[in-house]
């Protein structure tokens, strides 16, 4: 089955492409340390999922691009064309020649219904070019105005249109300070709206992968196509082809739905956090080996400890005994916190992987009571190694690691409107003080359930 | 890709306008080295078959034949205009986008705004509706002009009014240069604060620059040139007061090298928007972030770097240098310290060979000197431009909407009242139809009314930022 990404805006536009290539590349990768078979079917799946193919052999990204201006899209699309490798279908964009200004209201209510009709069309043409459609995948800042605005619009619009579709919004987290002054009312507006729209948040935040570059890729002057090679490669290690069940090598077909039926068993969470381990710059590969032992050990602390990569982790945060009261309701100031989870995915890649021990994933206490262990963990494996790491594992997690974050966005946002600064640039474009009271209240809501689930 | 119209209005808004137009030139020659008629160079010029009489002659691909610059020049007097139309840039003026008159508005507001406005005001219309018709999306207007005088002030303020009921989706900013302590015009004060009242209602956003503060930079850079110290070692082309390399060879005019920094402001504020880039901002990006309401528009604005040394290996330090030397009131085109006022918003607009690590690194570093409102601790607006500035691997601009920008108007304001008190030139104004004293009176409380907004936000300053208690919801 197949997934038809939706790119919007600068972010992701830039985003978008870095994802398709990753995915390319590793299905083209040499290095998959399995059989020929088990690479050809993986290549397959991998093409299935994501490309359609061209009469001279170019495989297409099952994309289509929206931005508001050109600059963008234009060199999206010709860095694609330029690889050689794969590339853009030639009518998979929309473009205008005046963007959003940043202003989530002009993206909303004004590109929005006016570019509905084309917009639709063209997401029209790319679901029929598929045999049969898992879901979207919408790629989209949260920070400015075409992807954080028109990205709700079109969310919205497509569970008008494709009711039965699944969709995941790849939502970009700006960096805490700033990318642009009006980034938290953007972003609250964004998620309020996409939260009754969309079906799960894949969450990706500048910060952590800022982090990442600097302290394990290793990188000197981190430019943002360090970071969107980074996040591509976390995207790539989730939603790459996996064995679609225990003692399967068939890959499965359908990994939004077992994602959003695994993960998202109630829609007032909706929240998802995506690590993966190990991440490093390709010249330390080559000198490093890992046992899924290892591995494990650091991700599910990093899972617990609410770690956003595999350095500095706090070993001290332990899972509270079964059976007694974890320490009250979060507390959002308290420093060492355990981060109870509602449901995690762990996905292995690589050499020996039906060997890798995951109990301490099924461990009660790192769940909250109201699902059991068994339904509240899944694991997706295959052999074959991803993007030359011999061994990899990812995390997709509906936990409480976006609790602080979330509640540092409503903060500020709160604070700028107690003032009323900026709003008048929001209601020449119809949304009104009342849209952002509803978005606050929405995200309070969310931010209180999740910080209830260690009851 | 949008397209913006420059509206030169006066002797300092046109002696600008020019330099404006000559370092565009300069800067799309370098970065377009095929001469293909692209869309960053049409955001400010059109391409038009010469050969082609009258209007038909636009094209809009393909190689660059004739430029011409979409612009319209206006002047009450001729002196300026003529001299730009028979100097080395008269073929990128369409000589039809011009209006003029011979006997200048007397350094007198009223004439040019309420005389010259009524008696143009067809025609002006006329000529800003033809430079819409040849956008394909029309963004921006770019008005640029003197506080200090008649035409400028007057008329160029007159506009305002015009594009906004005209044009009223399209951004009107506008680039005004304000009078120096200095300055040789008794009535520049009456001008200025009547000009002002129209900035306060029609302008979506004034970018506020004073002579004396531009020959400060330049006299910073003759010091540096003719120390010895750096001597010859300085690229003549970095230089951000040089037309080296531009049409114009030989700095003619003595205003030539303070009117290329404000040309360069220019040229810097529009990059993100013409080129390609990591983090692009585009125009109607920078009043969203910067203008927190709607009164408060007026945005500080610092150069940097000045110019480049001529050794290529620019360690990160010269980086970090430069982002410092934003924030110094030596770098500043207006009189003011923001470093010891308060900030409300922050925009810093990068160009050249900057990632977004070096961004950040620096703002971390130069966030605990400053001061910012509280309801916006981080009220920083960034952008990336691949493409760097003439001469430079990298630059750096930064507009501040901070309250350092309310000792220029006060001391605008005292000048007036000094003048007002006396009665002193008034009949000149008042002896014009449809000027009476209440312009000057309503004029004078729209001046106090934005000062005592900005004493309101700097009252707040020594108080901490505290977080405002949240929607409590019932679980």
């Amino acid at each position: 089955m197949s997934i038809v990404t939706v790119q919007l805006g600068q972010c992701g536009n830039q985003i978008g492409f870095e994802v398709f290539d990753a995915l390319f590349s590793d299905s083209h990768c040499s290095q998959g340390l399995c059989s020929k078979r088990e690479n050809e079917a993986y290549q397959a799946s991998c093409k299935e999922r994501f490309f359609s193919e061209e009469e001279n052999g170019v495989p297409i990204a099952r994309a289509v691009l929206v931005d508001m201006e050109p600059k963008v899209i234009n060199q999206t699309l010709s860095k694609a064309a330029h690889s050689g490798r794969w590339k853009y279908g030639q009518h998979s964009c929309f473009c205008q020649k005046q963007g959003s200004g940043n202003n989530w209201a002009y993206g909303y209510s004004v590109h929005g219904p006016r570019h509905e009709e084309s917009i639709t069309n063209l997401i029209q043409k790319e679901v029929e070019k598929c045999d049969s459609l898992n879901g979207f995948f919408i790629i989209m800042s949260m920070a400015g105005g075409t992807g954080s605005g028109l990205g709700a619009f079109v969310t919205q619009n497509l569970q008008d249109q494709y009711s039965n579709s699944l969709k995941m919004n790849q939502i970009i987290w700006p960096y805490g300070t700033g990318e642009v002054i009006v980034q938290n009312y953007n972003s609250i507006l964004t998620l309020s709206h996409l939260y009754r729209s969309s079906d799960a948040l894949l969450v990706h935040e500048n910060d952590a992968v800022h982090k990442i570059c600097a302290k394990l890729m290793n990188i000197k002057q981190i430019s943002f196509r360090d970071i969107n090679q980074v996040l591509a490669h976390q995207l790539g290690s989730v939603f790459q082809p996996t064995y679609s069940g225990e003692g399967s090598f068939h890959y499965r077909r359908n990994p939004l739905g077992d994602l959003m039926e695994n993960l998202v068993p109630h829609p007032e969470f909706k929240m998802l956090g995506v690590r993966n381990i190990p991440q490093m710059s390709e010249n330390s590969l080559a000198y490093s080996t890992f046992t899924w032992a290892g591995l494990l050990k650091h991700l599910r602390q990093m899972l617990i400890s609410n770690a956003k990569m595999e350095e500095g982790i706090d070993w001290q945060v332990r899972p509270p005994l079964s059976g007694l009261p974890t320490l009250g309701k979060m507390s959002l100031n308290k420093e060492f916190h355990f981060n109870t989870s509602i449901a995690n995915l762990v996905i292995l890649r690589g050499k020996e992987v039906h060997s890798a021990e995951l109990g301490a994933f099924k461990d009660p206490a790192l769940y909250t009571s109201w699902l059991e262990p068994v339904h509240a963990f899944s694991v997706w494996k295959t052999q074959r190694a991803f993007s030359k790491y011999e061994k990899s594992a990812a995390l997709v997690s509906n936990s409480q690691f976006l609790v602080k974050p979330l509640d540092m966005i409503v903060g500020k946002a709160w604070n700028m409107f107690a003032s009323k600064a900026y709003i008048h640039q929001y209601t020449k474009f119809g949304i009104e003080e009342e849209d952002f009271l509803d978005s606050f209240t929405l995200l309070e809501q969310v931010i209180a359930s999740y910080c209830n689930l260690g009851f | 890709m949008t397209q913006s119209v420059v509206i030169q209005v006066g002797q300092c808004g046109n002696q600008i306008g020019c330099c404006f137009w000559d370092l565009a030139l300069r800067e799309h020659a370098a970065v377009n080295q095929k001469a293909i008629y692209d869309e960053a160079i049409s955001s400010f010029f059109r391409n038009v078959d010469t050969r082609v009489v009258g209007d038909g002659g636009s094209i809009s691909k393909g190689k660059i034949c004739s430029l011409k610059a979409r612009a319209v020049l206006i002047d009450m007097e001729e002196g300026v205009v003529n001299e730009i139309l028979q100097g080395p840039l008269r073929d990128v003026f369409d000589s039809k986008q011009l209006i003029t008159d011979i006997s200048g508005s007397g350094n007198n507001w009223a004439v040019g705004h309420k005389v010259f406005g009524s008696l143009y005001q067809e025609q002006i219309l006329e000529k800003l509706r033809k430079s819409a018709e040849h956008c394909d999306c029309l963004q921006c207007f770019f008005i640029i002009h003197s506080m200090g005088g008649g035409t400028g002030s007057g008329l160029g303020t007159f506009l305002l009014k015009v594009l906004e009921d005209e044009f009223p989706e399209v951004y009107r900013f506008v680039t005004s240069v304000y009078p120096s302590g200095e300055d040789d015009v008794i009535t520049s004060p009456y001008n200025s604060i009547l000009a002002m009242k129209e900035l306060n209602e029609h302008a979506d956003c004034v970018l506020p620059i004073d002579n004396q503060s531009l020959f400060d930079i330049i006299s910073k850079i003759d010091l540096m040139v003719n120390s010895g110290k750096l001597g010859t070692a300085i690229k003549p082309m970095s230089l951000v007061t040089s037309s080296a390399g531009a049409f114009k060879k030989q700095q003619e005019k003595p205003f030539d090298a303070m009117n290329n920094i404000v040309a360069n402001l220019l040229l810097n504020l529009t990059s993100s928007a013409r080129f390609e880039g990591s983090l692009n901002m585009d125009l109607n990006e920078i009043s969203m972030n910067l203008v927190p309401f709607p009164q408060l528009h007026y945005l500080v604005s610092s150069l940097t770097p000045l110019y480049t040394l001529a050794d290529v290996n620019i360690p990160s330090r010269r980086l970090d240098q430069m982002f410092s030397d934003a924030f110094s009131k030596d770098h500043q085109l207006i009189r003011a310290d923001p470093k010891h006022s308060l900030y409300l918003a922050c925009a810093l607009m990068v160009r050249g060979n900057v990632q977004i690590s070096d961004l950040r690194r620096n703002i971390e570093r130069l966030k605990p000197s400053l001061r910012f409102v509280s309801w916006n601790q981080e009220g920083w607006k960034t952008s990336l431009c691949s493409v760097p500035p003439v001469g430079h691997s990298h630059s750096l601009l930064a507009l501040a909407n901070n309250t350092c920008v309310k000792p220029t108007f006060i001391e605008l304001r005292e000048r007036f009242t000094r003048l007002y008190k006396k009665r002193a030139h008034l009949h000149h104004y008042l002896q014009i139809e449809g000027m009476e004293e209440s312009c000057f009176t309503e004029a004078l409380s729209s001046l106090s009314a934005l000062i005592q907004e900005y004493n309101q936000l700097d009252a707040t300053k020594s108080m901490p930022a505290e977080d405002l208690p949240r929607l409590s919801i019932a679980v």
